[in-house]
């Protein structure tokens, strides 16, 4: 608490909220759908393995997850592009406010929404107020048989039931190349790493990088006129760029 | 008309009164206090069974599930996304309504001095004090870690954390444990007479050291009077507002949030108004059942009374007719996209069925009978319809909580709620609630007998002229 500068966490959070430090561009005109982003995350971020029987039931422990709806009625139906959805990352994050234990909080370092998992209770309040759904609950412990217990990713928690998670973008990526950056008196480069769903995407789909400097190849993409941001009139400023598909 | 026949119209009319009014047929102060002290001694086998089969619930329903619950995980509830909450926070809602009752007839109705609350003032406020612990046990079983539920609390820590006063979690967490605090004083305040009463008329054993303990040394001279006096209107008149912003805060729990259908601005005063309505049923329940089951009962509880609450209760049902129209309206007139899909979904959605259950016994059933002064003079009739008001407003907040939930911005998520282990839970804290009650009554006077002495006191029958009227002296 003690360095916690309240002057900079206002002007940060209040004056300019929608531009943000990391982002990210996905590209719906390139996405096939092929689920390796959501298998990367899993390998990354120690999720959990729910099974058949719970996954059929929408508990599988997911931190991105491809949508697509059907448009029209059956047999006149068109599939929608594909939408690769996570944390969107807000400036303005309703799941914040709501967590009674400050589990929600907003790294002023990365500009990202962490969950401290250790801090959490499970009121899933957070869980009720995020407009984009992406958070997922530990409704059990689940079991890691011989030998998924091998693959752990060292640099991850490992997280127990009762806990809600969610989509990192990798801080422990991010983290790692910072201090490798600092450690060797520069800054992070363009492109230099990317999180476990950009770096698996085979169609590049996913773009991660700095939004807050014009010329990363992230701001530029996600200048294009088209550029949305989801549920853009919540005000939450996602720090996420979907390109509409054409 | 015949003098001789006028006169005897006149005590015809003062019998019947006496007949009916509690206030105006009183009893000798030890003859009074002998039939309270009767009826809580008196039991049969029946209740008996009644409390055993009620505890086995509770240990089967309640403590074992829950056990179950905390050592597998939540998932054994059937909340999931999108419906994070679920049953746990609609019984935790149903009964912190439940409590609004007693402080609504204990402190509100007692500043105004109606005097119709006199007898039952204390049932009342021991559902308020039951009915805040079973909300205790519904929000605790919600909690995915619950062992940590400390962390909710203020309290000075090694990792210097407060709670996110920014949540309406924490408002919530600081404003029941304040009313759960505040009712139970306040429950104990006008008890202390009637304990120390029953510790006068309890010949030894367990009973008399506990109600010596409890009653504090209380006398009844005119100094401890006083004092009991000052304390019990503070506390009626501090606890009104307190009451008010449980209910209020509950609401903000939703209305506070970026939800369609739950970012509504008159969600305060309406959660208020729906506490009142289930929680006055649930006082004509409890009252029609000690009526019906207890000893002496007849004399305290009467017809008047049901017919004063029965009126409270239409009263209560059109105001929440008219604030469930005012959210409605607003919301569908507002033409936001996400809360017309669930507005839709709410009447015509797989449930919709429950929507007009709801409207058919909170606003139609209500109306129907309780205009009728014979109809809501009746215990049994007016106890149903607390039932049904009570079946009501429980799916109200279903409908509020996991119905509303189902629809949300992202639709790629939206699946509907399937109930699990809350069954057995919710169940358990309803048989906890019957029976922490059934056991009380057999412990704690249930009729303030003093207050209804006191009452009687201030009550007579005044000749002006002719005319024989019924005067009520100030004694507060």
């Amino acid at each position: 608490m003690a360095n916690l500068d309240k002057e900079s966490a206002v002007s940060v959070n209040l004056t300019n909220p929608e531009e943000g430090k990391w982002g990210m561009v996905i590209d719906r005109d390139l996405c096939t759908g092929c689920q390796a982003c959501v298998a990367a995350c899993a390998m990354e971020n120690n999720l959990a393995f729910v099974g058949e029987e719970l996954s059929g039931n929408g508990r599988s422990m997911h931190w991105i997850r491809i949508e697509r709806f059907w448009e029209g009625e059956y047999p006149e139906v068109k599939a929608t592009p594909f939408e690769p959805t996570m944390c969107q990352q807000c400036g303005y994050a309703p799941c914040e406010p709501v967590c009674p234990a400050y589990a929600t909080v907003h790294s002023q370092d990365q500009q990202l929404n962490l969950q401290v998992y250790n801090r959490c209770v499970g009121t899933r309040y957070c869980g009720n107020n995020c407009p984009y759904q992406v958070r997922s609950f530990n409704w059990f412990d689940y079991e890691r048989p011989e030998p998924l217990n091998n693959q752990f990713n060292p640099d991850v928690t490992v997280r127990r039931r009762g806990v809600m998670e969610k989509c990192t973008f990798c801080i422990q990526r991010i983290k790692r190349a910072e201090d490798t950056a600092r450690a060797e008196g520069r800054e992070v480069a363009d492109g230099e790493f990317a999180p476990a769903c950009a770096q698996a995407c085979p169609a590049n789909a996913i773009v991660f990088g700095r939004v807050d400097k014009p010329e990363t190849v992230v701001s530029q993409l996600a200048k294009q006129a088209r550029g949305v941001k989801r549920l853009e009139e919540l005000g939450t400023f996602p720090h996420v760029t979907y390109l509409k598909a054409g | 008309m015949a003098p001789e026949k006028q006169h005897e119209e006149h005590a015809h009319g003062e019998e019947h009164l006496r007949e009916t009014h509690l206030m105006l047929d009183p009893k000798p102060r030890g003859e009074m206090n002998a039939m309270v002290m009767e009826a809580m001694h008196y039991t049969t086998w029946k209740f008996w069974v009644v409390a055993a089969v009620l505890a086995v619930i509770v240990a089967v329903g309640l403590f074992y599930s829950w056990g179950v619950m905390i050592a597998e995980g939540l998932g054994l509830a059937g909340i999931n996304r999108p419906s994070y909450w679920g049953i746990f926070i609609v019984n935790t809602v149903f009964w912190i309504g439940i409590s609004h009752a007693g402080t609504f007839i204990s402190a509100i109705l007692r500043v105004f001095k109606a005097e119709f609350r006199r007898p039952f003032t204390r049932a009342a406020e021991l559902m308020t004090t039951f009915g805040l612990m079973q909300a205790g046990f519904s929000i605790f079983m919600h909690m995915g870690r619950v062992w940590l539920a400390y962390w909710l609390f203020p309290y000075p820590n090694q990792r210097l954390i407060w709670p996110n006063l920014h949540s309406p979690l924490t408002w919530d967490v600081l404003a029941i444990t304040t009313y759960l605090l505040a009712s139970t004083m306040y429950l104990f305040l006008p008890l202390i007479p009637d304990l120390a009463m029953a510790r006068d008329r309890t010949e030894g054993g367990w009973r008399k050291v506990a109600y010596r303990i409890l009653a504090l040394g209380f006398r009844g001279t005119e100094g401890e009077w006083k004092h009991l006096r000052l304390a019990m209107n503070i506390f009626a008149f501090a606890i009104i507002p307190v009451m008010f912003s449980v209910h209020t805060i509950v609401s903000w729990d939703f209305a506070a949030a970026t939800r369609p259908g739950w970012s509504s601005t008159i969600f305060g005063p309406y959660f208020v108004v729906g506490a009142l309505h289930s929680g006055m049923g649930a006082v004509v329940i409890v009252l029609a059942i000690v009526r019906g089951t207890m000893k002496n009962m007849k004399y305290f509880i009467r017809a008047e009374h049901f017919e004063a609450i029965g009126k409270l209760m239409l009263i209560i049902s059109m105001t929440w007719a008219y604030f469930f129209f005012n959210d409605y309206i607003v919301q569908w007139y507002g033409g936001d996209k996400w809360t017309n899909i669930l507005l839709h979904f709410h009447e015509a959605g797989p449930l919709g069925f429950l929507w007009f259950l709801m409207l058919a016994v909170n606003i139609v059933i209500p109306w129907a009978v309780l205009w009728n002064k014979k109809w809501r003079s009746n215990p049994w009739i007016v106890g149903i319809v607390g039932l049904l008001i009570n079946v009501g407003m429980w799916i109200e907040r279903y409908i509020i909580v996991p119905i509303s939930l189902t629809i949300n911005r992202t639709p790629f998520t939206w699946s509907l709620y399937k109930p699990g282990i809350e069954i057995p839970l919710g169940i358990g804290t309803l048989a906890l609630f019957i029976l922490l009650y059934m056991l009380a009554s057999k412990f704690i006077p249930l009729v303030p007998a003093w207050e209804v002495q006191e009452g009687q006191l201030a009550h007579r029958f005044t000749k002006y002229g002719r005319e024989t009227v019924v005067t009520v002296s100030e004694l507060e």
